[in-house]
């Protein structure tokens, strides 16, 4: 069904592989728009407790494919068409989305990478905010999320430079959850997927909500929300679990409902 | 109480609730429906039992809009000799509160539906449009008219021509809706909304509703001549009585809409 990306669902796990490892996985629209709907397909899965992007081969996503670029492209568009529909549907899924980076993610690659929840990467692994060297900026959300995440100054320079960032440099800028050994690298995602996705997953839901209205609501209205959300996951399975496993001295197993 | 079609009605503490039930349709509006709809509402409203009524709509969407299929064949003199906007223009005439919560999809006659409401919640998420524009027609149930007064001429115009989708973000910004919630407690927030409006005084809630429809309409010195009216009509109210010696009394006032 997919012939970009591979999709599968595998323990509670969506993979979302990006699979065109001969052009370092570089985005054509198909791929915009194939990985936009394997990640609605695994929101709207109730057995998706977690969804898991990675790229095959020995990159993570180079962005752009140049190949498809010519004088008479209109960028804009192109954003507005695929880039803009598939970053959407990463800020709308409530599930926790891990970027698996196990190599090079440049220009929307990083893009991509940024959307993301968690970010794990490869020793080997880089970002390179590439836009600046063919004279573009950087899209696909970029700007939004990595001034977030390392703020306005830092963001500037790894946009307007548009020097590699190493994995250890980017893990002490806060755009890495954790540096793993090359050897290690699929075990240890997997079992940091296999974590995630023993978690109570509408909780995570929750907090993501909560977290994005934090940089958009007022704090009455968002204390407002964070009571509707504490109802929300007060009513779910999985906080009774907690609770019961709790006064039990057990280790909880919740089921994500 | 009487069986719809259409619509599912209940009563329970003081809250009339009528849920739009079309959900196969995702609540689009036929004829009989707005009609039922209409009567529900009068019913609720000679109810001594209901002090309150909310309005939600089961399943994906609040509702997608008119009955298309309904339409397509109408000329100008059917639909004149049909009259059908008699009802819908009774809507508004509803004394008690009308609380709408409203989730998924509010299109074209859902969204008029929604702006006759007196309060407007919206789940988080709920999308709102006016897309008439693009079946070659327009909206033919207030849509022009109520949000031109409700958001000003510059952006009614621009959302009735493009017939894009407007998040309710844009709406609470706009003053359309009165609060967003999130989706899976919208009809808990809209009962306990409509639980604290049950328990103010009734009459008090009427006259204010009645003056505030007429500030759109009249001159303000009409409009202020009109709220006097309305003001002065309370102190023949019990509940006015009651309201003012509990505040002497230091005591919760009770009301019994007399």
């Amino acid at each position: 069904m997919f012939e970009t990306i591979q999709y599968e669902l595998e323990d509670g796990i969506a993979w979302i592989t990006l699979n065109r490892p001969d052009k370092l996985n570089a985005f054509v629209a198909q791929m915009n728009r194939e990985v936009k709907e394997a990640l609605r397909k695994a929101s709207k899965d109730d057995n998706a407790r977690c969804i898991v992007i990675k790229g095959a081969g020995r990159a993570f996503c180079s962005g752009q494919d140049l190949s498809e670029v010519d004088e008479n492209m209109d960028h804009g568009q192109v954003l507005r068409d695929h880039y803009g529909p598939m970053v959407l549907e990463i800020k709308k899924s409530e599930k926790p989305i891990i970027a698996a980076v196990n190599g090079v993610a440049a220009g929307a690659g990083f893009s991509l990478a940024l959307a993301c929840d968690f970010r794990l990467m490869s020793e080997k692994a880089s970002y390179i905010n590439a836009f600046i060297h063919v004279g573009l900026i950087p899209d696909s959300g970029n700007l939004y999320y990595l001034s977030q995440l390392v703020g306005t100054a830092k963001a500037a320079e790894i946009s307007i430079l548009g020097e590699k960032v190493t994995a250890m440099q980017a893990l002490d800028l806060g755009l890495a959850t954790k540096v793993i050994p090359q050897e290690d690298f699929d075990a240890e995602i997997a079992a940091f997927a296999k974590r995630i996705a023993m978690l109570p997953t509408k909780a995570i839901g929750l907090i993501k909500r909560g977290l994005n209205e934090a940089q958009t609501l007022p704090f009455e209205t968002f204390l407002q929300r964070e009571a509707e959300g504490q109802r929300i996951a007060g009513l779910t399975a999985d906080h009774r679990e907690g609770v019961e496993a709790f006064k039990s001295k057990r280790t909880p197993e919740f089921i994500g409902k | 109480m009487t069986v719809y079609k259409f619509i599912e009605t209940s009563v329970d503490q003081r809250i009339g609730l009528i849920e739009l039930n079309r959900p196969k349709q995702l609540n689009s509006l036929n004829r009989e429906m707005v009609r039922e709809i209409l009567e529900a509402m009068q019913s609720f409203d000679r109810n001594d039992e209901v002090r309150v009524i909310l309005l939600a709509g089961r399943g994906k969407a609040f509702s997608s809009g008119a009955d298309i299929d309904e339409m397509a064949g109408a000329d100008s003199m059917s639909l004149e000799l049909l009259n059908q906007f008699a009802d819908w223009d009774q809507i508004p005439l509803i004394k008690k509160p009308v609380i709408g919560a409203v989730h998924g999809f509010v299109f074209g006659g859902g969204f008029e539906l929604a702006l006759c409401c007196d309060i407007l919640l919206a789940a988080n998420g709920t999308e709102f449009s006016f897309p008439e524009v693009s079946l070659g027609v327009m909206p033919g149930a207030g849509g022009t008219q109520r949000l031109t007064k409700l958001v000003g001429r510059t952006k009614a115009i621009e959302w009735l021509w493009t017939g894009e989708r407007i998040k309710a973000e844009e709406l609470l910004k706009h003053r359309v809706i009165n609060r967003i919630v999130s989706a899976e407690v919208l009809h808990e927030e809209a009962l306990r909304f409509a639980e604290k409006l049950a328990g103010m005084p009734p009459l008090a809630l009427r006259m204010i509703k009645d003056s505030v429809n007429k500030a759109v309409d009249y001159s303000l010195y009409e409009g202020m001549q009109y709220e006097r009216k309305n003001f002065y009509l309370l102190f023949s109210s019990e509940d006015q009585k009651e309201g003012m010696q509990a505040f002497v009394e230091k005591r919760k006032p009770i009301y019994q809409g007399k």
